[in-house]
């Protein structure tokens, strides 16, 4: 009952859908124009990573989406940023491993990074240096569902699929039928509904 | 949260015994995910940068030292090596001196081999780190064993949580003094494996059924083909500096009535062509096992090293995200 006073739902099921297939071809457009570009990059080596646990959905959603798009589904690897978290012997973040999954090697490939939410750019930072530590990619771009503002450091989407602002205390929740939804939903609320949950 | 996302609930591994089955999971768990980072080309992540992992040798090993060395180092740790050969210990230093020395140095965690039984429960009352068993006199080795059962368990492709419900796994050698059959019985009886163990009647102490729920056998035919047989076969170093000659008789002797020479192997191969053959290592070639059935395609001893270094890194990091979360909650 407080949840829905103080909750609001940014996206629902259709607009998730419709914006990964939107951030589908402004992948496509991009690597297409960089063919041509100073970098040379080859769009048929793309590949998709995804960070647990929702940019690892959102990032095969995505791939299937550019299969429609680019006429063949890029290869997807999962990726586990514990180890590289600034916060795991803090205490703040959840210290359980669920296994980097990337079976392709990453060297001279252009790679989206896809996550779900986009915050203080701490997760993307550390996923920066696992992807690093895996080899040389050609480039990294980032792609990511909802950017929620309040970054702490210099990093930028290039592709955002909905800017929102908010602030501290609220959270942005993405729930994804893979995660056992009923459906997709992206909802802000005010942080101490937590304790209600 | 779920049950799956507890940490472990003791904040020392000083034994398998005290460990919950749900603690042997999450450890083996994330052993998984530390061999996924051991077969990159760049095998080091940085979860540990800073930390301080002090191993403390008291009594001899090389293997153990480098597995823990190495699993502190692929985590970013800085490594303080103390061990006892040429050291203050031979001085006639105590082992409550030496431990307030190096407490001084404020090390996170704190592995230690010691001869005495009870060496690591002594530390974890002095010293501030979380400390890791890596083998006190006649109780435990609990890295041993848990690396041995994430062996099998890769060997049978089986998770965790599936545990080794169905299995039989026969312990051989000298019972008695072995840490390794301790950790090892107490750990495979938690995974759900059925463990039979079996040496000479003077290795094997009185109460072993009772305490451990293992079938007790003097005769090692009996224990690997009585019955439905066995699917593992863990052969035990026999420690020549332990045990008295009296005890054990001469090598041969052993090798014939004990060991897994050629044709024990075959005939056990005969009947369970998926046999695993596992030794602790170092070992002795020719007395508890012959030196081609080693090498052979049924042995996972390499495997077992291998898997050490993972298994390692996997009590390492949960001691020590278990101890910065025992900060974070007292301090609130």
């Amino acid at each position: 009952m407080v949840e829905s006073t103080t909750a609001r739902v940014l996206m629902d099921h259709d607009d998730v859908r419709r914006v990964v297939a939107r951030l589908a071809h402004e992948v496509n457009d991009a690597l297409q124009a960089a063919q041509r570009g100073p970098l040379g990059l080859d769009p048929s080596k793309l590949a998709i990573v995804g960070i647990r646990t929702g940019g690892a959905h959102l990032a095969f959603r995505l791939a299937e989406q550019l299969g429609i798009v680019m006429g063949r589904v890029p290869e997807v690897g999962v990726l586990d940023i514990t180890l590289y978290r600034d916060d795991v012997l803090s205490g703040a973040a959840m210290p359980i491993l669920k296994g980097t999954e990337i079976d392709f090697d990453v060297d001279g490939r252009p790679i989206v990074l896809v996550d779900d939410v986009l915050f203080t750019g701490r997760t993307v930072r550390a996923a920066l240096d696992a992807l690093l530590d895996m080899g040389r990619p050609t480039c990294v771009l980032l792609a990511v569902l909802v950017d929620r503002g309040l970054r702490e450091l210099p990093i930028a989407a290039s592709f955002t699929g909905r800017a929102v602002e908010t602030t501290r205390d609220e959270r942005v929740d993405v729930h994804l039928v893979e995660e056992g939804a009923t459906a997709d939903q992206v909802v802000v609320r005010v942080a101490r509904d937590r304790r209600a949950r | 949260m779920t049950a799956k996302q507890k940490l472990l609930s003791v904040p020392h591994l000083l034994g398998i015994e005290g460990l919950t089955r749900d603690d042997a999971i999450l450890i083996l768990d994330t052993a998984q995910s530390f061999v996924e980072v051991n077969s990159r080309q760049l095998k080091k992540v940085p979860a540990l940068r800073g930390r301080l992992v002090a191993l403390l040798f008291f009594e001899n090993s090389t293997r153990t030292r480098l597995s823990f060395e190495l699993a502190a180092k692929r985590l970013s740790a800085d490594t303080l090596n103390f061990s006892a050969s040429g050291s203050s210990v031979q001085k006639g230093e105590t082992l409550l001196d030496t431990a307030r020395n190096i407490e001084a140095m404020g090390p996170d965690l704190v592995v230690v081999r010691h001869e005495a039984s009870g060496a690591p429960w002594h530390l974890s009352r002095v010293m501030s780190g979380a400390i890791a068993n890596a083998g006190d006199g006649q109780h435990e080795h609990p890295t041993q064993a848990l690396l041995d059962a994430f062996t099998l368990l890769s060997r049978w492709r089986r998770t965790a949580a599936q545990g080794l419900d169905g299995k039989t796994v026969c312990i051989v050698g000298d019972i008695s003094r072995s840490r390794v059959a301790r950790s090892n019985m107490l750990l495979l009886k938690l995974l759900g494996a059925r463990v039979r163990v079996a040496g000479p009647a003077t290795m094997l102490p009185a109460a072993l059924a009772d305490v451990y729920g293992v079938d007790v056998y003097d005769d090692v035919d009996d224990a690997l083909f009585s019955g439905d047989g066995v699917d593992a076969v863990m052969m035990l170093r026999i420690q020549k500096e332990r045990a008295a000659r009296a005890v054990m008789g001469s090598d041969d002797d052993y090798a014939v009535g004990y060991g897994l020479h050629r044709e024990r192997f075959d005939r056990l191969h005969a009947a369970n062509d998926g046999i695993v053959v596992m030794h602790p290592g170092p070992i002795n070639r020719g007395v508890e096992i012959d030196a081609a059935v080693a090498d052979s395609s049924s042995s996972v001893i390499l495997d077992q090293t291998e898997n050490g270094v993972a298994v390692r890194m996997a009590v390492l990091y949960l001691l020590a995200v278990g101890m910065a979360r025992t900060d974070v909650g007292s301090a609130a």
